[in-house]
């Protein structure tokens, strides 16, 4: 035992000596959980739409007058000449021209017809049917406004109440999906690259040859990353709490327990990959490509899994990080506890040892 | 007595306040073969480096092969051989596209570079390991490719930072019968070693401890100074007094 | 130039030398060409609503009817209750609940007011909104349909309306796929290029060899030109391969010109391998200069409006996108890819990489040292 923390403890030197390597596991999940608070949103926003003002007249006037009183929109006037439409789509950020025809008041008195052209670049489909949305939504709002109709009858309302989130804010989306992401980094890449390293340098083979069991020598290289992750898992829940404004609404121990759960996980993922490669590059490739996309990818945090076509919709479920990423949101958004989570800590808990049972055999086969 | 090659005066290299190379004067005569021993962490390596253009030395002067080391270190690195005792050579190229690259990179023509590489694997034996990747040889045989490499360019001077290390004896006894055919070729050898039988082999030797040199002379002189029966008794009696271990 | 020739000679022999690494390189990108914008899909669709009925009248059934016509909702397993169906939401089941109360149909009639409850899983802010607007539309259409029914038409006087025709241009079947495959092609040939880049000088530095090279005559920028145009090679391969899958599996005929792609692929390729190299004379071992390539990249992607929009952005986010060289080409390849956007719209895109390119390789060349 005590031999085991001797050898922790210079694990923990090595690492704690790499000051690039370690200001950047510590930075990196706070950089995200502030760039994801703060910087990134789906929502649009201040969307450039130009707008062609050939009627001049009261009802062009208040229209425009209420699109650039929104805030989605950074709405500015075009000057005539429509056969610019495309070349102002291609030279410029605009997303949207809405286009007033002349008489356009003069035709609604009269005919009780008036037309206008929504013109959308649709490169970005989202946007583009965001933008046409709100926009057709302000003028609709005019119309009302125009009909003036008193009190109609039979009224149909509605009472919306937002559950978790009222505020309809980002980070109980994306919070979990961070800490995901950030475990499955800091755990998977770390320990095997640090593993393959020692292979590659040779000191792997002195650290079998020595009276020290190989399963206590894997244990030691892990155990640093282990704490460090908790680390990681305690600064995001701090900074979500206490800057994102993002209270843990069940139980923090439950959350660090099943934290502590997708840790060991991707340690045996990271060991896993080291059994099978032989040079950082190739570890470090793998560790890209196997673990970071399908995590980011398949979490749910970022792309809904369930627009997904149905193979990837399959191959999703044998992501470990989905299961977190569902237990997390339970645990820390919607506030419930062990019964509600029990079956995906199962599904985690049977991925981690069966990964460990592989890894390690694999292991002792290279040894033999 | 022949030209000097090699002339340093009050050498020093400070990291921080750590003085890794201590105030080090001394001259080497070309053709020499000039041994610089010394335990781990005491400034050997630091020294070699400054005298092939490496490391900036922090104070004092010297020259190698008559450019200074302070301004024109690129001058120095085209008149010199250097192996480090880390491998140096590609693993994951053949032996010989690492000696195609090296005479290349020293800017040797392509007939050259054939005719060197030809004579070269044929005074190594290595015929049979020409299309083998480097990394797939034994140390022995790679130390060996590694000292002819760093002499493709037929430098005046070749820097060996302990270039035997890890090796068995008679191989070790292989690669000094290389470095005196170069040395008889008129090449200086600046050669540092922990093998206290290796020294013996040596012209002129000097003893560094704690960053300075202790002493320096031929191998039979320093016995007799010490009143010492062989190289190793003259060492650990210098080196008894060291303040720094090694790292 | 004779020494950049063995130089190059030898970089490229050790690339083709271990294979594994290469089939990485050419295979990766077309996995994840064809996986990722089939997965990339923020498109709201499939609402699972879950409705509890308490009224069980003609009314309410016709009202469900019109919600599950619309085609934006799923409906859940019917509950009989609230509590039921809060089960559900936090089981993940379904997304929002719409609660009809008791006396639902009889009392509109006879109080002429009726409230529905709404309650929205928000985790997803963006999905809950839209979709309670969606069904706040789809009530309001039935309340409509429901006046016309009851009420004499006459009553209503001609009422003026506003027509909008929408035109969508460049992506008239609003297909997300050609949106996302150009800037995911920027995505891959920077993680091949800023990856490889910043792992080979620190290979050299590992192993040793770089003593070797520094104890040559050998000029700095022969070496870092050395390292610089095999992998500006290699991005350029890969984003071949990348035009390729777009074209034969996507479908996506560029509108602009090919050779205006790449004339930008060369000048970006040769601003991200700066980056790679720069992080490469900093680092001393692989595993840090994995990290802090991987830190700026991902940093780069997140504010490079790959996913979310640049303009959403607040204006301190929007001045770091500036300074952010995978920003522009995700740009330049939507621009010219879907718009067909010329040299003429694109040139500062191209001013703005040239300079960054000559900043970061002129720092990589300064940062390298033969002599320490």
């Amino acid at each position: 035992m005590n031999q085991l923390l001797t050898f922790i403890r210079k694990e923990f030197l090595h690492v704690l000596r790499d000051r690039k390597t370690l200001l950047i596991l510590f930075g990196l999940p706070i950089v995200q959980i502030l760039l994801f608070g703060f910087a990134l949103t789906n929502e649009v926003r201040n969307a450039n739409i130009a707008i062609i003002d050939d009627a001049h007249d009261e009802a062009s006037r208040s229209i425009i007058g209420m699109i650039a009183a929104s805030r989605s929109f950074h709405a500015h006037a075009l000057p005539g000449g429509h056969s610019s439409i495309d070349e102002t789509f291609r030279s410029s950020g605009v997303k949207l021209i809405v286009l007033f025809p002349a008489n356009f008041n003069t035709d609604l008195m009269h005919t009780q017809r008036a037309r206008v052209q929504i013109i959308a670049d649709a490169s970005d489909p989202n946007t583009a049917s965001t933008l046409t949305t709100y926009v057709s939504a302000i003028i609709a709002d005019y119309q009302k406004a125009r009909v003036q109709t008193t009190s109609l009858p039979y009224t149909i309302s509605t009472n919306v109440r937002m559950l978790y989130n009222p505020q309809l804010k980002g980070a109980p989306n994306f919070v979990p999906g961070v800490m995901a992401l950030v475990l499955m980094l800091v755990c998977v890449m770390m320990t095997s690259i640090a593993i393959v390293r020692e292979k590659e340098l040779g000191t792997m083979e002195i650290l079998l040859v020595s009276p020290f069991k190989p399963m206590l020598v894997i244990v030691a290289k892990v155990v640093p990353y282990l704490l460090l992750s908790l680390v990681n898992v305690a600064s995001i829940l701090v900074l979500s709490v206490y800057v994102l404004d993002l209270p843990v609404q069940g139980s923090v121990v439950l959350l660090v327990a099943v934290s502590t759960v997708f840790i060991i996980t991707s340690l045996a993922l990271g060991l896993l990959i080291s059994t099978i490669t032989n040079s950082q590059q190739t570890a470090m490739l793998f560790s890209m490509m196997g673990m970071l996309l399908p995590t980011t990818l398949f979490s749910g945090f970022m792309f809904p899994i369930e627009n997904m076509p149905l193979p990837l919709q399959i191959i999703s479920n044998v992501v470990p990080a989905r299961w977190y990423y569902i237990i997390v949101k339970s645990v820390m958004i919607k506030g419930l506890g062990f019964t509600a989570i029990w079956r995906e800590l199962l599904v985690l808990v049977g991925m981690t040892g069966l990964l460990i049972v592989i890894s390690l055999r694999k292991f002792k086969v290279r040894l033999a | 007595m022949h030209d000097v090659v090699i002339r340093t005066q009050e050498l020093s290299k400070h990291f921080g306040a750590f003085v890794a190379v201590d105030k080090i004067s001394f001259d080497v005569p070309a053709g020499e073969i000039f041994g610089f021993l010394g335990a781990n962490g005491a400034g050997k390596t630091t020294a070699m480096r400054m005298l092939s253009g490496l490391s900036r030395p922090t104070s004092g002067a010297a020259t190698v092969a008559g450019f200074d080391v302070f301004t024109q270190p690129e001058e120095i690195k085209r008149t010199i051989g250097y192996m480090s005792q880390k491998f140096s050579l590609y693993e994951d190229l053949t032996v010989r596209e690492n000696i195609t690259f090296f005479g290349g990179i020293y800017g040797l023509s392509d007939s050259a570079i054939k005719e060197k590489s030809d004579l070269l694997i044929e005074q190594l034996g290595l015929q049979g390991e020409v299309k083998k990747l480097v990394g797939s040889l034994p140390l022995g045989w790679k130390q060996k490719l590694a000292f002819s490499v760093a002499m493709i360019h037929d430098p005046k001077i070749v820097f060996l930072d302990e270039p035997t290390g890890g090796v068995d004896p008679l191989t070790r006894r292989q690669f000094w019968e290389l470095i005196y055919a170069a040395a008889d070729r008129g090449v200086t050898i600046f050669v540092t070693t922990h093998y206290m039988d290796e020294a013996e082999y040596c012209h002129r030797v000097s003893i560094m401890v704690d960053g300075a040199i202790k002493a320096l002379d031929t191998p039979r002189d320093l016995k007799q100074t010490y009143q010492a029966p062989t190289m190793d008794a003259v060492f650990y009696h210098l080196a008894r007094g060291a303040q720094r271990s090694a790292d | 130039m004779r020494t950049l020739l063995f130089l190059l000679r030898k970089e490229f022999r050790q690339i083709f030398r271990n294979v594994t690494i290469l089939r990485m390189i050419l295979l990766m990108p077309v996995m994840q060409l064809l996986i990722l914008p089939n997965a990339a899909n923020f498109e709201v669709k499939n609402i699972t609503v879950c409705i509890v009925d308490h009224d069980h009248s003609v009314g309410s059934q016709r009202l469900v009817t019109s919600i599950t016509a619309s085609g934006y909702f799923k409906l859940a397993l019917a509950t009989p209750s609230y509590r039921d169906a809060m089960q559900l939401i936090e089981a993940d089941k379904a997304d929002l609940i719409l609660e009809i109360p008791n006396g639902f149909d009889r009392n509109l009639v006879r109080d002429n007011k009726q409230t529905l409850f709404i309650a929205v899983n928000a985790i997803n802010g963006v999905k809950a909104n839209l979709g309670a607007a969606y069904l706040n539309t789809i009530i309001t259409q039935y309340n409509a349909q429901l006046r016309t029914q009851w009420i004499q038409p006459t009553r209503f006087g001609p009422v003026s309306q506003i027509e909008i025709s929408a035109l969508n241009k460049f992506n008239p079947y609003l297909n997300y796929k050609v949106y996302m495959v150009p800037g995911i092609m920027a995505f891959l040939v920077t993680m091949v290029a800023a990856y490889l880049s910043a792992l080979n000088i620190v290979k050299e530095k590992e192993s040793g060899t770089i003593e070797q090279i520094n104890v040559t005559p050998i000029r700095k920028y022969q070496f870092i030109l050395g390292k610089l145009i095999p992998f500006w090679v290699l991005g350029l391969v890969v984003f071949t391969i990348g035009l390729l899958v777009m074209r034969f599996v996507y479908g996506i005929v560029p509108e602009g010109s090919v050779f205006l792609l790449y004339g930008f692929a060369v000048v970006y390729i040769f601003s991200v391998l700066g980056m790679g190299l720069l992080v490469s004379t900093y680092a001393e071992t692989q595993q840090q200069a994995m990290f802090v390539a991987f830190f700026f990249i991902m940093i780069f992607i997140m504010l490079g409006g790959l996913f979310t929009s640049i303009d959403s952005m607040p204006a301190w986010a929007q001045v770091i996108t500036r300074f952010n060289p995978v920003r522009y080409f995700i740009e330049v390849m939507r621009m010219v890819v879907i718009r067909g956007s010329t040299f003429d719209d694109i040139k500062m895109h191209f001013l703005a990489v040239i300079g960054m390119g000559i900043v970061l390789n002129g720092w990589a060349v300064l940062n390298y040292r033969k002599t320490s």
